[in-house]
């Protein structure tokens, strides 16, 4: 179980360290949305699971309901981050941002 | 186990410096939102981390929660209230 779980976490840090080099390092607010969005939400899935099957290990009532509340808590997020990503897309569109176009 | 907790935190902890600089150093108003979003959904990660480190995950799981809901409920206004300024200029040439 120890085995899976460091790997679960590995694996959540390749995510998270994949959308926080991508919004550094790419050259436009659109396309910095773009792992904005989707790495952090993945990153936080794949952390948060391994997580709770790191609560769940000696079986109780208590521990059980703290691992749903952590699955609650991914459930949550992953509703809600891609809905603030785009309303920070709609307001970049009606404020007049131009997309970045190759060559400048 | 513990150990591995403990450097996952570091890692963690290191990996929410880079959005500081986008959040710091950003060209635009929105381009600041999306590093504050982005630090924000690695702090939910990192309570957990501390409640798993100090052995209370059942208290430190609401937090998280409320957490969770004070990021969203934050950038959803803050969005909301910079698409009213119209022309959102870019702070690197003016």
């Amino acid at each position: 179980m120890t085995v899976i779980i460091t790997i679960m976490l590995i694996g959540g840090l390749i995510f998270f360290a994949g959308g926080s080099i991508g919004i550094i390092r790419f050259p436009d607010f659109y396309s910095r949305l773009h792992p904005a969005g989707k790495l952090d939400t993945a990153g936080l899935v794949i952390t948060m699971s391994a997580f709770a099957l790191y609560t769940i290990q000696p079986l109780s009532l208590s521990a059980l309901i703290t691992s749903a509340k952590i699955i609650l808590i991914v459930v949550f997020v992953f509703i809600t981050s891609p809905t603030a990503i785009h309303s920070i897309v709609d307001a970049g569109v009606r404020a007049g941002l131009k997309p970045w176009e190759k060559g400048e | 186990m513990n150990d591995i907790f403990l450097y996952t935190g570091i890692v963690l902890g290191f990996l929410m410096l880079l959005p500081t600089y986008r959040a710091l150093f950003g060209p635009t108003v929105l381009d600041r939102l999306v590093g504050v979003n982005a630090i924000g959904s690695k702090t939910i990660a990192m309570l957990i981390l501390i409640g798993l480190i100090y052995k209370r995950v059942d208290m430190f799981v609401d937090i998280a929660l409320a957490y969770a809901m004070l990021n969203f409920i934050a950038v959803l206004v803050a969005s909301r209230y910079f698409q009213k300024q119209k022309g959102l200029y870019d702070e690197g040439q003016t």
